[in-house]
């Protein structure tokens, strides 16, 4: 009884932390649908670049580790500008398959680009936090899953935070209620999303250095994005709190399920369960539990 | 000579070879692909590669193309998942054929429906979802079924594979590429006049009013659901028979080729090519396939020079496409049958155009 209680407890943390991180990226998701109505692809491949861009300016260039997440975060914001000024801005009123398929190839070539510069074998972060486990009642946790989940959670409240009371966060949820009166009242509209898109970027690089200070990186760290579909749709594409909500669920359920069920499949099951969920969830509730329902008037 | 085309009639309009020009063509491109194997082993040598080949490939993968551009280009459905369906047909065609030893013209076919009816599933959630999460929903199908097939191993055989007998009509095998080459040849004629004529049928005009704008189609009196499901299930079976012959042309199967990118391949394919138009999924698979043949000639030169060029060739590969996708979709948003029709224009009323 013990131990199944133990089981159970060990995989619900493991699940919140990880669905912390893709709480962390959905964020950035929806962040990026909300205010420009595109759906990125890229996501992961952000997470992956982030993440090997930290890494090689710690390992590389030999910078202790916070500025080096810092300068990662500035990196991040240059990836989101160019992307956008480059990529995504002559795409505007182009048709949504148009715009997918743009960010589809969009993750081909920051996937090749990784690959080239560090190639495909695992690397992992030069150990930050100490190794020392941390006990909760009989829960034995690492002391790196306690920090990301911090490092998560304190993201999420900044940018919850600056979505709320900035000024530029009221301007960013003015143009994704409406763009055309946001133009017409002065906002900058392609400013704003150019910072959707520096936004995305940098929570998907925290998310990847978290992640690949946990598991270590390679290429199949741009996947982590794949898993963040299931996390927006459970929560509604066009809800920042439904993404937060969903990532955390999303996260729970796959180690939930790949605890209990991967002795009856032969294994993998973490990697096809959300996506099972993804499917249910848009059978029932095709705009997820806090999106928006489109009502169309003709 | 006659500076335009004037139809006096609707009949006339409607007609697929609307002049005697294009009908002089087409035969003339039919009696170049039916004479293609007999030079082709000598352009092979000039060219280093296997021309009947790279042919088969092509036209496999037009007929898959076609497929998808019938969901996507002509009913405004997007799909992530046709890459997946390509698996189950070549599983299926592949089981049928090697466990169950049913002949090649039950087991392909039987292919097809098979996977029109998994696409027809699927599909379900189109009649509620569109466009953004309808793509993320297939893309879910994608992962569910390669996971099906990675993993069901007594079905599939797993990643060891599963070996397919070649393909045979009474006692004559198209064991040979030139003999598989005629067998693909003549599907992919027949499946390029069907998608031609299905967009001038009932269902082929309700796909097209569904996708500029399926309110009006519905108030119309277009049943939304039905010709949806139906779409995805033609879909789903030209993709299925490309599977199939997939399946019998490599004669070994494994879920390494299904993934998620195959997906998006696909998609590619019909968006280089043109949305919704026939020709587009040509233009599109020929493309699609003849790019890393273009890609491989410099990186072998390269690799004499920069002798890491071959590892990272597979990677160039794809950083290349992704590159070309987003080039192509900024510049030509259209697609490659657009740009065609446009040259073809020009030089039409030339030195007089506009």
């Amino acid at each position: 009884m013990a131990d199944a209680f133990l089981k159970f407890a060990q995989l619900l943390v493991t699940g919140l932390v990880t669905g912390s991180v893709y709480a962390l990226v959905a964020l950035g998701f929806v962040l990026i649908y909300k205010s420009t109505s595109i759906i990125n692809f890229a996501q992961g491949e952000f997470v992956l670049v982030g993440a090997y861009v930290c890494l090689w300016i710690v390992t590389g260039l030999g910078v202790p580790f916070i500025p080096a997440f810092i300068l990662t975060m500035v990196g991040s914001v240059f990836m989101g500008l160019v992307v956008e000024r480059l990529v995504l801005r002559p795409m505007i009123g182009e048709p949504i398959i148009s715009v997918i398929m743009v960010t589809i190839g969009l993750a081909a070539l920051l996937k090749a680009l990784v690959t080239i510069f560090w190639g495909t074998q695992i690397r992992v972060f030069p150990a930050i936090f100490s190794q020392e486990p941390i006990r909760l009642g009989q829960v034995i946790v690492s002391e790196v899953y306690v920090w990301t989940f911090f490092f998560a959670l304190l993201f999420l409240g900044v940018f919850a935070a600056f979505f709320k009371y900035s000024r530029v966060g009221i301007a960013m949820r003015a143009v994704a209620s409406d763009q055309m009166t946001a133009q017409s009242m002065g906002i900058p509209v392609k400013l704003v999303f150019a910072i959707s898109w520096c936004i995305a970027a940098i929570v998907s690089g925290v998310g990847g250095i978290l992640i690949g200070n946990i598991n270590g990186i390679n290429i199949t760290l741009a996947d982590f994005g794949l898993k963040v579909f299931p996390a927006v749709i459970f929560g509604g594409l066009d809800s920042i709190l439904g993404a937060i909500i969903g990532g955390l669920t999303v996260g729970v359920l796959e180690n939930l399920m790949g605890g209990y069920l991967d002795q009856f499949f032969g294994g993998g099951v973490k990697e096809v369960a959300p996506f099972i969920v993804l499917i249910i969830v848009l059978m029932v509730k095709p705009y997820g539990l806090f999106g928006i329902k489109e009502i169309e008037r003709v | 000579m006659p500076c335009g085309l004037f139809h006096s009639s609707y009949r006339k309009d409607d007609e697929i070879f609307k002049t005697w020009w294009v009908r002089g063509w087409l035969i003339g491109l039919l009696a170049f692909l039916v004479a293609l194997p007999t030079f082709a082993p000598g352009i092979s040598q000039i060219l280093n590669t296997n021309v009947t080949n790279l042919c088969i490939i092509i036209m496999i993968y037009i007929i898959g193309a076609h497929g998808l551009n019938i969901l996507t280009g002509f009913t405004g459905q997007i799909s992530l998942g046709h890459g997946a369906f390509m698996g189950v047909g070549a599983y299926t065609a592949g089981i049928l054929a090697a466990r169950l030893h049913v002949p090649f013209f039950v087991a392909l076919p039987a292919a097809g429906l098979m996977t029109a009816a998994v696409g027809m599933v699927f599909g379900i959630p189109s009649l509620r979802l569109k466009g953004l999460y309808l793509a993320i929903a297939t893309m879910a199908a994608q992962f569910i079924l390669d996971y099906a097939m990675r993993n069901w191993t007594s079905l599939t055989g797993g990643s060891a594979g599963l070996n397919v007998p070649y393909a045979a009509i009474g006692s004559f095998e198209f064991n040979t590429d030139e003999r598989f080459y005629y067998l693909v040849l003549v599907l992919v004629v027949l499946a390029t006049a069907f998608t031609k004529n299905l967009t001038r049928t009932r269902p082929g005009r309700a796909f097209v009013a569904i996708r500029d704008r399926y309110l009006a189609a519905e108030v119309i009196g277009v049943n939304l659901f039905k010709y949806r499901i139906m779409s995805f299930g033609i879909s789903s079976f030209y993709v299925g028979i490309a599977g199939g012959l997939w399946g019998y042309y490599i004669t070994i199967i494994s879920d390494e080729h299904f993934t998620i990118w195959l997906s998006v391949q696909f998609l590619a394919m019909v968006i280089i090519g043109g949305l919704g138009h026939v020709l587009g999924a040509i233009y599109g698979a020929i493309f699609m396939v003849l790019l890393p043949e273009l890609l491989r000639i410099p990186s072998e030169a390269l690799s004499g020079t920069f002798p890491q060029m071959f590892v990272i060739f597979g990677t160039l590969q794809e950083g290349v496409f992704g590159l070309i996708i987003i080039l192509f979709l900024i510049f030509e948003p259209d697609g490659l049958a657009a740009r065609w029709h446009t040259i073809r224009n020009y030089w039409k009323l030339w030195p007089f155009s506009y």
